[in-house]
């Protein structure tokens, strides 16, 4: 290894003058690997401890301070087969990882405490029927009452903090009405317990709490889990740059470890890695992930560049600017916080059926009452019956219906290679009917490749290949990702600017410009067939050959977007790049609706338009450009290769080279979402048949368990079908835009 | 029926004994990596010193 890299930001020193480093592994696939790491490490001088998380793929490395360097036990696991990559946990996961825990510490409380509180239960239920003494019944209720209260004070906490955040601004959610049951429910028993009656609700309630913590906490590891992979993701693709320090050494260091003022040194080929000014140099850029245009910008001194550029051809020094400023960023987030908040007004079909549902069942129990003391009743007799309704109709199965189907799809989306940002992208992924498409990066694969390659003779291609291996340039790495003998030629000469050249067998072979190939009347004739491409030339001996290189097609966009054209999607391309580029793409997919030359503001407009017209758009976009429209989209997807920023504005990344998962995405939510609402269908016609039961006074503690455990398995098994796959290619149902609500969700 | 009295203490200080044994598993980090532990029970590295 030429250079080594600088860790030392990510080392913990602690105070037992030992050093800790956390690390994402690449390359773990069997339970071997566990050992051969931790054993392979332990035998490095001055580590104290190495421990692997199989689960997460993280390894945990502490040695002492001083006898031994970060890189060295990087350049260990480099040894032992495996990719190591300096890995800093984010905020955001933290918080997850203690919300998990705290979700499954109130699951514990509540499974404890209902399977006590049934036990009693059942003896006075079995009691009631045969010869339970009204002491010994009495006796029952108030043990339960000493485990139930507590027990709901604790575990029911996630539920009064989300329902007290949404009363407090002014919105109602699913859990106020959760809440007002519970706490009703256990009212009533407290005071039922002190009249030494018979009936008591204890139970349901605390088995209530229990099925709602099981959905939340499945609902909460799924999601963390994407987190994780999508943590390690991002340390994988973690980039360096060569930072030049104050007495000019020039070392590599992680992008993290840079300070805005800190000078940094941009070769030609590497991609910069940081927001910056040019300081000194001059070069070409190509800023395709950035903008999307792939023509290349020439940059001086004083010229802004972006993280994400390619330089090609001059080395540049630059001054790292701190994050968010920048012309192009400015406008991007300017854009985004407009964005950002016409979103948020969007409401899950969970809280819109939360704010119709509540108000009926609240009336529903007051007419009870009302009804009952009409006729006759004791307030008492009136008022119990009344809070009756109201826990039967409690929303055990209600609240359960989306979040169980949202963990089981997201588990499906994940195994197809898509990670979810937001929890209610599936509803809104479900009603999507014209799909927004930018190009670069997105239709086309990040990195560039040889489009003519089927043309060329392939003992010839082979060699250009193995040649290009040598050359820093980076078309030459498009060349070189095609060569199978991966060992590159002897002395190879780099001429700088112009190509590399080196004699094989005794024969001289040559890659670059068409000028240093002597191939320039080929290369003309190539270049009027491809203008987009650029043009790389090869010899060997007077044997000549022109490369077409340029952004090709992911290999399934054709398909994908002829089935997505077939099943009734308005598909359509809104790219930054040059019209005379965008043009052959969209003729090549037969997309008719395209425009080319977007500015951010501009995207964001065309969707506004679509918007308008009564249309859900979805949005795949990658660069940094496509930011805002993403956020302004009904719904979003990017591919992994996206800028940071773009990437957190998404509902959702896939993952991969294929175009694939934007179809499965939508397959998998249209049936999630169908899912959703057949589990609030089956949840409605549970009221239906419970309330009135409720309303004559016909439900007992007994029968109330009874059915909220019925209803809530039921939903729970329904929900498990969004894991099925249906056959990709059967006949979709045409794309309803905007479907009506279900008027189940009503009751 | 008075046996109850001994009876149900009894069985609620087995449950609370589980629960507690249940957090301290979970303080003690039992299930950050609930599938390393479940293939390096299988592992000897007790012997390989």
């Amino acid at each position: 290894m030429a250079e080594t890299l600088d860790l030392s930001i990510y080392v913990k020193r602690q105070d037992d003058g030992t050093a800790h480093l956390d690390l994402a592994i690449e390359g773990i696939d069997c339970a071997a690997c566990i050992d051969e790491i931790e054993g392979g490490l332990c035998q490095l001088p001055g580590v104290v401890e190495a421990r692997l998380n199989y689960t997460n793929h993280r390894l945990a490395v502490e040695w002492r301070d001083g006898e031994l360097s970060p890189a060295a036990v990087v350049e260990e696991l480099q040894r032992l087969g495996y990719r190591a990559h300096p890995f800093q946990s984010r905020l955001l996961e933290e918080e997850e990882t203690r919300r998990a825990k705290w979700l499954l510490k109130c699951l514990a409380v509540a499974g404890f405490a209902s399977m006590n509180i049934m036990l009693l239960a059942v003896s006075v239920w079995s009691g009631n029927v045969t010869d339970i003494t009204p002491e010994t019944r009495d006796f029952f209720h108030w043990l339960a009452a000493l485990i139930a209260l507590p027990a709901v004070a604790y575990a029911g906490q996630p539920f009064f903090q989300s329902a007290m955040g949404a009363l407090r601004n002014g919105r109602t959610n699913m859990d106020v009405p959760i809440v007002i049951g519970i706490l009703l429910a256990l009212g009533m028993s407290v005071v039922e317990t002190i009249n030494s009656a018979e009936h008591t609700y204890f139970d349901s309630v605390i088995m209530l709490l229990f099925f709602l913590l099981c959905g939340r906490y499945l609902d909460q590891a799924m999601r963390r889990k994407t987190r994780t992979v999508a943590g390690n993701l991002a340390s994988y693709r973690a980039e360096v740059a060569h930072k030049i320090e104050g007495n000019g050494e020039v070392v590599l260091v992680p992008t993290a470890a840079l300070k805005a003022g800190d000078r940094v040194l941009v070769r030609p080929g590497e991609r910069v890695a940081v927001d910056g000014v040019v300081v000194s140099g001059s070069s070409e850029i190509d800023e395709s992930l950035v903008t999307g245009e792939t023509a290349h910008r020439a940059v001086r001194a004083e010229s802004q560049v972006y993280a994400g550029s390619m330089n090609y051809n001059g080395t540049l020094t630059l001054r790292v600017t701190a994050a968010g400023k920048g012309t192009l960023l400015d406008e991007v987030e300017r854009l985004l916080e407009n964005a950002a908040a016409a979103k948020s007004r969007y409401v899950q079909l969970a809280d819109r059926v939360a704010r119709i549902y509540a108000p009926i069942v609240h009336t529903a129990a007051a007419l009870t009452a009302m009804a009952w003391i009409a006729v006759g009743a004791s307030v008492h007799d009136a008022l119990i019956t009344a809070i009756s309704v109201l826990i039967i109709t409690c929303p055990c199965a209600l609240a359960l219906a989306v979040p169980v189907v949202q963990v089981v799809a997201s588990g499906a989306l994940f195994r197809a290679g898509v990670f979810l940002n937001a929890g209610d992208a599936f509803e809104r992924l479900a009603k999507v009917d014209t799909i927004v498409f930018d190009k670069t990066g997105t239709l086309t694969l990040p990195t560039m490749s040889v489009v003519n390659a089927a043309d060329l003779e392939p003992a010839l291609l082979q060699a250009a290949s193995r040649l290009a291996l040598s050359s820093h340039h980076p078309l030459a790495a498009a060349v070189a990702k095609m060569a199978q003998d991966r060992r590159p030629y002897d002395d190879v000469v780099e001429e700088p600017g112009q190509g590399v050249r080196a004699i094989v067998d005794s024969i001289e072979m040559r890659l670059g410009s068409p000028v240093f190939c002597c191939a320039e009347g080929m290369a003309k004739e190539a270049a009027a067939s491809d203008p987009t491409a650029s043009v790389i030339a090869f010899s060997w001996g007077d044997r000549r050959i022109i490369l077409l290189v340029r952004q090709a097609l992911r290999p399934d966009a054709v398909a994908v977007v002829t089935d997505l054209r077939r099943r009734g999607f308005d598909c359509r391309i809104l790219s930054g790049d040059r019209p005379e580029a965008v043009a052959p793409i969209a003729a090549a997919l037969g997309i008719e609706m395209w425009r080319g030359g977007c500015k951010p503001a501009e995207k964001i407009e065309a969707l506004e338009a679509l918007k308008a017209d009564g249309h859900k758009v979805l949005m795949v976009g990658d660069g940094l450009n496509d930011a805002p429209a993403l956020a302004a989209a009904h719904v979003s997807l990017s591919p992994i290769s996206a800028a940071d920023l773009t990437q957190a504005q998404a509902d959702a990344v896939f993952l991969g080279d294929r175009l694939k998962p934007v179809q499965e995405t939508i397959e998998i939510s249209r049936r999630a979402h169908s899912l959703m609402r057949q589990n609030l269908g089956v949840a409605l016609v549970y009221n239906v048949i419970a309330v009135p039961l409720a309303f004559f006074g016909y439900v007992t503690p007994l029968v109330a368990a009874l059915a909220m455990s019925g209803s809530s398995t039921l939903v729970t098994l329904n929900a498990l079908r969004a894991r099925g796959r249906s056959p990709v290619l059967a006949p979709a149902e045409p794309a309803t835009p905007a479907d009506p609500l279900p008027a189940s969700q009503g009751a | 029926m008075e046996v109850l009295i001994y009876l149900v203490p009894m069985a609620l200080l087995l449950g609370l004994t589980g629960l507690a044994a249940f957090m301290w598993s979970l303080k003690d980090g039992q299930y950050d990596d609930v599938q390393g532990a479940a293939v390096r029970v299988l592992s000897d590295d007790d012997i390989r010193k």
